[in-house]
């Protein structure tokens, strides 16, 4: 009789242990909330798409937490108290074959929890997607690449690419920002998760999403949707500037590419060579639209779409070999001289 | 009816030359030796298919590691979930059914034994073909390459623009050549099912098993053909100058996002459907009690055959559907929450007032019973739209599927094998290794999936091969990776145990169980027709008839 009853509440007693971790998990989860700065946790929201996908996300859990209690307790309960006894031996238990009534109970119950969840996601359903479009929106048509993502304003006439730059958002005077969401090869996803939820860049099929987002910095995010082999190094920056800042940054785009006679050789090995067949340097001959756009390069954290810091090292290295940095990259090796790689690298360095 | 029970001649037993028992096997349309060798494939691709998953968790132990290259983890998750999915799980739940379905109802054979070789072998052809990759993807240049488009292959990622090369190809015709293996056995188990029951076993005296399976074999014809039709439209946009998915030219990528998920979802309950089978056989004999809500629980399951087949879409909550569209999928998805949680209920109603017998397929089940529960809540979360825009192509979601397939249909399988093993061997198998091997898989199974949740509430996608340090993401990894290698060192526990058994397990006898079915009455392993006299049953638990003459099931129907 002993090592039964040792047996069954061993099996409650497993069940209790990963309750806990379960909860402790979840807690985890939430309580990284408190970290400083802008992470990538979707219950840290910034901005209103995800502040309601959150709040739904918050009742969601409270309601199949507490299914989760109610079905746990009766499966322990079930598991402890019907277990078999010793002294049972050779006698079956009452054979019951059912009950219409408590089926009827535990149809109708959760019917009706279907219900409201249904109503509660449908409201927020209805918030985000079929918000209307305000005046002062700023509209970005996001294009997807194998591996990076360009950054058009079609109202303020910017390209640019792997840094998205959008003003904060005053939810008195809202300036949200809308974005059309297109794809130039295969699928992709824009996902920063403190800012919204992801929508997928699919060819042939523009879609649209948006935020609002209400402090400033840097929120990161990164392509979701797998869509080759350098899915992995597809890292999205948005940075979310106050007004002045972004006033500036509009003004800092809108100018044409810095020309500096100094490094006028570089100039001529970026025009003599493949490079300005990809990509574009406003005022000059070079309007390549296959990689990004590197008018204003130097304005930005970052090269290849996130994976390096945007340093002279690493820009030598990614001319010279984009494959020790991102290997799948459909950037070429330029193989360049010593020479026409130190100057290609220092004119690069003037694109501010 | 232990009068039925054939005693094997001594004669039969004897070692004939290998070649001879090698061509049996190879010729074989017995249905259970093609049982066995669905099951015994399935454990074949099982390794392997973990072997894959390995090598992705030792990729992902730490940030910007470089134990393989993009390419082969690329590859990597694609194989391992293409194998799992079509010649794991599909191949070794119908190696139950085809062994199962026909000693349960008391037929000899099914219903078309040849169909029934031919299927299994299109099938095994088709895993082939797909291993063959390695080997011959690239065609004449050289190294080989398996496929690495995902196991959806979304267009235009599978077009020959960007998968270039025969690795597609291998994928395309290997989920075509095994599909029509499917659509076969499908066919075959619903025809057994429909013709060739034994006296008295009408409908709603078909155990739970046999119900559940046929309700399984309708939404494989249902699922699997526009699978079969999205495929031969592929063949045709890269070999025949087709346009169907190719976006360059005006096709629709969402197109085949629809084929591939009206086939996707119901695969789900294809598979789970069979292990909530195992279950309503396991939980009832180990409570000893009859299963509670009979008639419930077929109208549950044909229930949730109906509704799956409308909630395809809640794969696609991210590509940009209108609002209409997101509350349909929300609102079927939730509500085939519904028809499940009753077989929950069930099942626990069947445990209560029961006297519970924790034997390995027992424990197995309440912990299925468990993980099932959690699998289904975290999937009425991500069945509310906006938090799948959140949740979705996230390390979360591949959390929840596992939990569904591991947590959920491995361990209802794990459940059926202690259970029907000595039925297939005449050996029982070992109740020591069946503990360390629960424990073991149980522990193992939870480090990884739980934890396997956080990082993608932290944000992490999944299908990279590599990730940003100081996202928070490195320990979870790490932790989800020791689980992995825990349960697969609860995995060689299993084989060992399969094996070592079979040669010193203890004799079984025909019912080692007290259990209530067709199955149990005739000797183990059955003879090569099953039965010597076609059994009469009179109620659905005809064993417990024939058990109990003074109180008889037969009585209150």
């Amino acid at each position: 009789m002993l090592p039964r009853r040792t047996k069954s509440s061993l099996c409650s007693g497993w069940q209790i242990v990963l309750l806990l971790f379960w909860s402790c998990s979840a807690l985890w989860a939430v309580a990284s909330d408190a970290t400083p700065g802008h992470g990538t946790n979707v219950f840290s929201p910034a901005s209103t798409p995800a502040k309601s996908i959150k709040d739904l996300s918050v009742f969601v859990l409270a309601i199949t937490g507490i299914i989760f209690l109610v079905v746990f307790v009766l499966l322990v309960y079930s598991v402890v108290k019907f277990r078999g006894r010793a002294l049972d031996a050779g006698r079956e238990p009452a054979q019951v074959y059912g009950s219409t009534q408590i089926e009827l109970a535990w149809t109708i119950i959760p019917t009706l929890i279907v219900v409201v969840l249904f109503l509660a996601t449908a409201r927020v359903i209805h918030a985000i997607q079929d918000a209307p479009e305000p005046v002062g929106a700023v509209e970005v048509t996001v294009i997807g690449h194998q591996y990076w993502w360009e950054f058009r304003y079609p109202k303020l006439g910017i390209v640019t690419a792997n840094e998205l730059h959008i003003p904060v958002s005053n939810p008195d005077h809202p300036t949200p920002t809308f974005l059309q969401l297109l794809s130039a090869d295969t699928d992709h996803s824009f996902w920063v998760p403190e800012l919204a939820g992801k929508t997928d860049l699919i060819p042939n099929h523009p879609n649209r999403m948006w935020m609002d987002p209400q402090s400033t910095g840097v929120f990161v995010g990164q392509c979701a949707q797998y869509c080759g082999i350098q899915h992995a190094k597809m890292l999205l920056r948005v940075s979310v500037d106050g007004p002045e800042d972004f006033a500036a940054w509009i003004q800092a785009q809108h100018k044409p590419a810095v020309e500096d006679t100094a490094v006028i050789a570089g100039r001529r090995v970026f025009e003599r060579n493949a490079c300005m067949n990809c990509h574009a340097v406003g005022g000059t001959s070079a309007d390549g639209r296959f990689g990004p756009d590197l008018t204003h390069l130097m304005s930005r954290a970052t090269i290849a779409a996130g994976a390096a810091q945007n340093t002279s090292d690493n820009l030598r290295l990614w001319i010279q070999n984009p494959s020790a940095i991102k290997p799948g990259s459909l950037m070429p090796a330029m193989k360049l001289s010593d020479a026409d790689l130190n100057a290609v690298v220092s004119y690069m360095e003037t694109l501010h | 009816m232990s009068s039925h029970v054939i005693t094997v001649p001594v004669g039969q037993t004897e070692a004939r030359p290998w070649v001879d028992q090698l061509h049996e096997w190879l010729a074989t349309v017995d249905h259970k030796r093609l049982g066995i060798l669905y099951i015994g494939s399935a454990l074949l691709f099982l390794a392997v298919g973990g072997v894959e998953a390995l090598i992705i968790r030792i990729q992902l132990m730490h940030s910007h590691n470089n134990f393989v290259s993009a390419e082969v983890f690329n590859q990597m998750f694609t194989m391992h979930g293409t194998t799992m999915i079509f010649f794991v799980a599909m191949p070794v739940l119908f190696g139950f059914a085809n062994y199962l379905v026909p000693l349960m109802i008391g037929a000899r054979d099914m219903a078309f034994p040849r169909l029934n070789a031919f299927s299994f072998w299109l099938s095994f052809l088709g895993a082939l073909l797909l291993y063959f990759s390695f080997f011959g993807g690239s065609g004449l240049y050289g190294a080989g390459s398996a496929p690495d488009v995902g196991w959806w292959s979304y267009a235009p990622l599978g077009a020959r623009a960007f998968s270039p090369g025969h690795s597609s190809d291998y994928w395309t015709l290997a989920l075509l050549v095994s599909g029509f293996g499917s659509i076969g056995t499908a066919i075959n188990i619903i025809a057994t099912i429909l013709c060739l029951r034994c006296p008295g076993m009408k409908l709603n005296r078909m155990p739970l098993l046999v119900w559940m399976n046929l309700v399984m074999a309708g939404m494989v014809l249902l699922a699997i053909t526009p699978l079969s039709a999205a495929q031969i439209m592929l063949l045709i946009d890269r070999y025949l100058g087709g346009h169907f998915f190719d976006t360059q030219a005006g096709g629709s990528a969402v197109l085949w996002m629809h084929f591939f998920w009206i086939f996707g979802h119901p695969e789900v309950y294809v598979l789970i459907i069979p292990c909530f089978a195992f279950m309503s056989e396991i939980i009832p004999v180990f409570s000893r009690k009859p299963i509670f809500g009979y008639p419930v629980m077929v109208a549950a399951t044909v229930c949730i055959a109906f509704v799956s087949m409308s909630v395809w879409a809640h794969h696609m909550f991210t590509i940009g559907m209108n609002s209409y569209a997101n509350s349909f999928f929300t609102l079927t998805t939730m509500a085939v929450g519904i028809p499940t949680g009753i077989k929950i209920f069930n099942w626990i109603g069947t445990m209560w007032g029961g006297r519970i017998q924790f034997k390995t397929p027992m424990l197995f089940s309440i912990a299925f019973l468990f993980q099932f529960l959690i699998a289904g809540l975290t999937g009425i979360m991500m069945a509310a739209s906006p938090f799948d825009w959140q949740l979705s192509l996230s390390y979360f979601v591949v959390a929840h599927f596992h939990y569904v397939i591991v947590g959920g249909i491995l361990f209802a399988l794990f459940a059926a094998f202690y259970y029907w093993y000595p039925k297939i061997t005449g050996r029982m198998l070992s109740e020591r290794l069946g503990t360390w091997h629960f424990w073991l898989f149980l522990i193992g199974f939870h480090l990884t999936f739980d934890v396997m949740h956080i990082p993608g509430l932290l944000g992490m996608p999944r299908r990279i091969y590599t990730y940003e340090p100081g996202r928070g993401w490195d320990t979870l990894n790490l932790i989800v990776s020791i689980g992995a290698f825990i349960q697969a060192i609860a995995i060689l526990v299993f084989l060992a145990n399969l094996i070592i058994s079979y040669f010193k397990g203890d004799d079984a006898g025909n019912d080692p169980w007290d259990a209530w079915t067709l199955e149990w009455s005739t000797s183990s392993p059955p003879p090569a027709y099953n039965f010597a006299t076609v059994p009469t049953v009179a109620s659905r638990r005809p064993l417990w008839d024939l058990k109990h003459p003074e109180d008889p099931d037969s009585r209150y129907e």
